[in-house]
């Protein structure tokens, strides 16, 4: 035990999987987009397919914008835990071996930000 | 004949060993380790309670004499100010905003600290700090109190400052200075005093009550800086007491040098993120500014804070690491923090806004290496935006760091168009942490930090509706019901300064005051 304590310091974690009834996390960040301040946080179901992930989900968070309608998804490159990744987009999270709070980071060659700011 | 002799007087060193003799009795029929419990499990060994130097000797009856008249002075000042509508005197009513910011951050911490210094008193067995934090713990609430009093005259007129106490327990933004001040408290004694007594009262007062307090003096606001004033005298006293604790323990033994050594780093890493608050506060919502975040930055941290280290060095004391990120940060934290409330400005209990070109030349000229390469063109667009009725509110929840509990805003050492993530695992679990000094934190001791209440997930979780919510009935709209689970008057205390009602009423009733029309 690292903690230092006067008894054994031991708790469930506050975040574990079971308590989102059904749905698990799963964060999503737009490299070299820093409009949006952070990753977004989403709760999603495994049964989520990984093109409404990016339609329906991301769309509603990042398109915002101005570079957002201009995102192919067949130039998007990936980062799971900063690590190069390659998505199905018919697959679903679960499918796809995505876990509860995976982090993803997509890449899109070309756009950087507002005039180029990265913004 | 009798003469008449004057009777001596005693010197405040023997008045003081008069008042605390005797208080450090030893206890007969419960043996002292059960009495004190917290003296001994966080390591720290000490060997003689008595080489304890209360640096400011200070006894009871003394206390509140000058404690009497520092407060005589301040309800004078807050009595004028109420009379003579003294909030009609400040600079611009987006000012207001600053103060709600520090009204709900920092008032109730004051409260907390009073508790925390309460039982760090309680817990130790030396009577020297006893009486320190006694005096400590009294100030706090004082704090508290004279705070509440200093910001209630604006509660009376403007949105956002109604219920304090209820949002500290709940808005996400809150919940990074109440984590900080839950960890400190839920640590055992001493490193309590290294967490408030040193890192905040140190790290964090220095850069808040001295520019800040300027800036409320700049900005008109007589009620906030008569406040600082008076506490700012404590503040002093506070800071010894820190740092006298500090060197008793490295004087005691040296076997607690690592071990306040680690507290040191860890809770300056968690103070400096603490201030990224502040930093936007000087940089972005006082109309009338005193001085960037960087200067202030530059002389009451690298500067006094430094001087404060080569003291310490002494004991073997190392400057902490986060410092040269802190040197880099200094360029981007006030921009980048603003920026989030900003876009998150629907759920924030006060009113943001786009700086206007004056300000952001000021803020170019004041950030020449960052600003206009890395700000200006986002602020300028979403201002644009703004401008053509499509003002940006972010829609969506953010990731939240395990450890500061901030939105993971804050960008890689080395490259500020890059967000920074940090990722642990503790046993099977994920947790992302917003930069190097949080992730040592957490990795430290996961065990702390697996139970921190993220607002981000609590909501996701659904406890952060109001009781006999159904989040599954049709539109139900989470945003408003969380909104009233905060006590958020949706449209009054949120969203944006242009247009707000604080704007229209602080106009109509300057101008009454100004005019005859």
């Amino acid at each position: 035990m690292a903690v230092q304590a006067l008894k054994d310091y031991k708790f469930p974690p506050a975040d574990s999987v079971d308590k989102f009834h059904g749905a698990q996390l799963l964060y999503v960040g737009w490299d070299d987009h820093l409009m949006f301040c952070a990753p977004f946080a989403y709760c999603l179901p495994p049964n989520t397919p990984f093109s409404d992930l990016c339609q329906k989900f991301m769309a509603h968070s990042f398109g915002y914008h101005p570079d957002w309608k201009s995102v192919d998804f067949s130039k998007v490159t990936w980062l799971k835990s900063g690590q190069p990744w390659q998505p199905d987009m018919s697959k679903t999270l679960a499918e796809l071996g995505l876990k509860h709070k995976d982090v993803l980071r997509f890449q899109t060659p070309g756009l950087k930000g507002i005039n180029g700011s990265c913004s | 004949m009798d003469m008449n002799v004057k009777k001596k007087k005693l010197g405040l060193k023997e008045k003081y060993a008069h008042m605390t003799r005797g208080l450090d009795w030893q206890t007969s029929y419960q043996p002292m380790d059960k009495v004190f419990p917290q003296a001994t499990f966080e390591g720290i060994k000490i060997h003689d309670w008595d080489k304890w130097e209360d640096p400011f000797r200070l006894t009871m009856d003394a206390y509140w004499k000058y404690q009497a008249e520092k407060e005589r002075k301040l309800y004078a000042v807050l009595d004028a100010f109420a009379q003579n509508n003294g909030h009609l005197g400040i600079t611009d009513a987006r000012y207001l905003n600053a103060v709600k910011l520090f009204l709900t951050g920092i008032s109730p911490l004051e409260y907390v600290a009073h508790r925390g210094f309460a039982a760090a008193g309680r817990n130790f067995p030396g009577v020297g700090p006893r009486v320190a934090c006694l005096m400590q713990s009294v100030d706090e609430i004082r704090h508290a109190q004279t705070q509440i009093h200093a910001i209630s005259n604006y509660n009376k007129h403007y949105d956002g400052f109604h219920d304090f106490k209820h949002m500290l327990e709940r808005v996400w933004y809150l919940s990074v200075p109440k984590s900080f001040f839950d960890d400190a408290f839920s640590a055992g004694p001493f490193e309590w005093m290294i967490a408030i007594g040193f890192s905040f009262e140190y790290v964090l007062t220095n850069l808040l009550f001295v520019p800040f307090m300027s800036g409320a003096a700049y900005n008109g606001d007589m009620a906030t800086v008569t406040f600082g004033f008076s506490a700012q005298s404590d503040e002093a006293r506070h800071m010894t007491l820190g740092l006298e604790c500090i060197k008793f323990m490295l004087e005691q033994d040296p076997d607690n040098l690592p071990i306040v050594q680690k507290w040191i780093d860890k809770w300056a890493w968690r103070g400096i993120r603490v201030l990224s608050l502040v930093g936007m506060m000087m940089d972005y919502m006082l109309p009338k500014r005193v001085m960037s975040w960087k200067e202030a930055w530059e002389i009451y941290f690298e500067q006094n804070g430094g001087a404060l280290f080569a003291d310490l060095a002494r004991y073997g004391i190392k400057v902490p690491e986060c410092l040269t990120q802190c040197t880099e940060d200094k360029e981007h934290i006030s921009h980048q923090a603003w920026a989030t409330f900003y876009q998150y400005g629907g759920a924030a209990a006060f009113h943001t806004w786009m700086p206007n070109d004056e300000e952001m030349d000021w803020l170019s000229a004041k950030y020449p290496n960052t600003f206009d390469k890395y700000y200006r063109a986002r602020f300028t667009h979403w201002r644009d935006e703004a401008e053509k009725g499509n003002r940006f509110y972010s829609n969506t929840l953010p990731m939240l760091c395990q450890v500061c509990q901030i939105p993971m805003l804050f960008t890689e050492p080395g490259d500020p168009t890059k967000i920074c993530y940090r990722e642990s695992e503790y046993e099977g679990e994920k947790y992302h942490t917003c930069s190097d000094g949080c992730k040592h934190i957490f990795d430290d001791e996961p065990e702390k930090y697996t139970q921190a209440w993220l607002p981000v997930h609590q909501i996701y979780q659904g406890n952060c509706f109001p009781e006999g919510t159904d989040p599954t009935a049709e539109g139900f709209d989470p945003l408003a019901a969380v909104l009233d689970w905060y006590h958020f008057n949706n449209g009054h205390d949120n969203l944006d300064f242009e247009g707000s009602r604080d704007q229209a009423n602080f106009a109509a009733w300057r101008g009454m005051a100004t005019k005859n029309t």
